[in-house]
């Protein structure tokens, strides 16, 4: 059995063959650039990691040893409030755009707006804290960082919660609809619910992505070197600490550097994966 | 249907709705052109027609439906005991919970077998748990589903399969007691089994309800229904009874559609 092979066939083998070999190459130099981040990390961050890390706080100029006690728990406060407060506003746009405002004006307006805030250079967003929050009040505060993050989460939580609602059949809001059941009810009790899973992984890709915004944090909690839980002062936090440890002379604050370089990877790490374990579910039901 | 032609049955016929000079616009287009037509209480309505005739359309107006998209409107009036539902200041959620509707796929919302009985019915009445256990069980038992579902009622309503989601759907419907039932192609999506006991319950729920079903299913319209409307292009063609529909039609449409000739 012989096949004639068509010349017009060959050249369509061969392009592909190329087509194929150029994204493999592309894709090898991604992976590659990536492996060797995370190799560069992981050892010197793993030698930075002891218990002492968690139990210390930032050592003064000159002194030995320390950890970042401090810089972690300030990390979390400022994070924390930054959730609590954009989860809720993020969420009630989203259902604003997809359920209420739809395509009129005012939602087309919000929609422009966020898009222009995703894109927005966090540093941007920084300087108008400080200008609005930190400038006025005469200090740099915990709450200025958590205004500043928030202001970055909250498009993010928008968008996504948007995407998901309109994900969600129509057939299911005009079934609802069709018992009688007010809009509010229909966008909280089944619209929203049967987009549950998108939502939660959005508010957590959300975390994951202010939980390493260095330059908002520069400008609003700035650093402190010493533990503190009073949001009104400024705070420690991981990201400035690295970014101030990283470059300084001492031995032991680049080491702790690269430890708190660690920790915010592998928490954004979890915080990814448990958005695609949410995400997987959502798909399952 | 009946032997004879009483006259005191015809005397006590009534309507549930009494549409009248009814058009309806998607935006510029014309869906629904000058239909009047009467749906007689605790009968089965059964409108056929073509893709597009408008069917769908027509059974969307009577509970408003259209009213959730900004572009679509309708003129004329559908009396509703006598009350006209296109009136500007119809309370529209008020209207859906008396005017139930079950649609083309089964959408069970996402949440438990109980719960997506309950929604509606806490819409509009406060129930004691043990007053609720007892709708949910009325509801269920109404639309055939009890004893399948009896065991599992805090499972998610998305589990079940497909024709026993669709009687969810419906038993969710009759749960807050409408007086009228809208059925869009409610079988279209099940397979033969489950859609004769659709066309069961059916059946059933027409001693207490009026019901109104849209179907693409010939046989379908003729087991079901007492009244029959045939419909083209936004056009109400011929309405009657569903016996004189298909077996003499007075108009020449009418009978190239339902003899397949034409559709």
């Amino acid at each position: 059995m012989h096949m004639k092979v068509s010349p017009l066939y060959n050249r369509r083998r061969r392009a592909n063959l190329i087509g194929t070999g150029l994204s493999m190459i592309a894709m090898v130099l991604g992976l590659a650039a990536l492996a060797w981040i995370l190799l560069v990390l992981l050892s010197n961050g793993f030698a930075a990691l002891d218990l002492n890390l968690l139990t210390q706080d930032t050592p003064a100029p000159g002194t030995e040893g320390g950890g970042l006690r401090n810089a972690i728990i300030g990390s979390l406060m400022i994070v924390g409030l930054s959730v609590l407060v954009s989860t809720p506003v993020g969420i009630l746009a989203g259902v604003y755009l997809t359920e209420y405002g739809d395509t009129s004006k005012t939602a087309e307006f919000t929609r422009f707006i966020t898009d222009i805030m995703l894109s927005a250079p966090s540093i941007v967003l920084g300087l108008f804290v400080y200008a609005i929050a930190v400038a006025t009040v005469g200090n740099f505060s915990g709450y200025a960082g958590s205004l500043a993050l928030s202001l970055i989460a909250i498009p993010v939580v928008m968008r996504t919660t948007e995407n998901m609602l309109r994900l969600v059949p129509g057939s299911l809001r005009e079934a609802a609809f069709a018992l009688g059941a007010p809009r509010w009810k229909v966008s909280t009790m089944v619209t929203l619910r049967a987009a549950k899973s998108g939502v939660i992984t959005g508010v957590l890709l959300a975390v994951a992505r202010i939980s390493g915004e260095t330059a908002p944090l520069l400008f609003t909690a700035l650093n402190n070197q010493f533990f503190s839980t009073n949001m009104e002062k400024p705070m420690a936090n991981l990201p400035v600490v690295i970014f101030q440890f990283a470059m300084s002379p001492y031995d032991n604050w680049i080491r702790l550097a690269w430890g708190g370089a660690l920790l915010i990877t592998l928490a954004v790490l979890a915080l990814n994966i448990l958005a695609r374990v949410f995400f997987r579910e959502k798909v399952r039901t | 249907m009946i032997e004879t032609p009483a006259v005191p049955a015809k005397a006590a016929k009534k309507n549930a709705i009494e549409v009248r000079n009814l058009n309806f616009f998607y935006g510029k287009f014309q869906g629904l052109k000058n239909v009047t037509m009467d749906i007689e209480e605790r009968k089965v309505t059964a409108f056929i027609g073509p893709s597009g005739c408008g069917k769908s359309t027509l059974l969307r107006t009577l509970n408003r439906m259209y009213s959730l998209y900004p572009g679509q409107r309708a003129e004329g009036e559908i009396s509703f005991y006598g009350q006209n539902i296109l009136d500007a200041t119809q309370d529209v959620n008020l209207l859906r919970a008396r005017i139930g509707m079950v649609f083309q796929k089964p959408t069970p919302f996402p949440m438990t077998i109980y719960d997506n009985i309950a929604f509606g019915v806490k819409l509009y009445e406060n129930l004691g748990k043990s007053d609720m256990d007892d709708r949910v069980e009325w509801a269920l038992s109404k639309a055939a589903l009890w004893n399948e579902v009896k065991d599992k009622l805090g499972q998610n309503g998305m589990s079940l399969s497909g024709g026993q989601q669709q009687r969810l759907c419906i038993a969710r419907s009759v749960a807050v007691k409408p007086s009228v039932l809208l059925l869009d192609e409610p079988t279209s999506a099940l397979d033969p089994i489950s859609t004769g006991k659709v066309e069961e319950l059916v059946h059933e729920l027409k001693q207490d309800y009026t019901i109104a079903i849209v179907t693409h299913n010939m046989q379908q319209a003729a087991r079901v229904s007492d009244y029959t409307a045939y419909m083209y292009l936004g056009e109400l063609i011929e309405f009657g009874e569903t016996e004189q529909i298909f077996f003499k039609p007075n108009r020449q449409e009418t009978e190239d559609y339902i003899t397949g000739r034409f559709g």
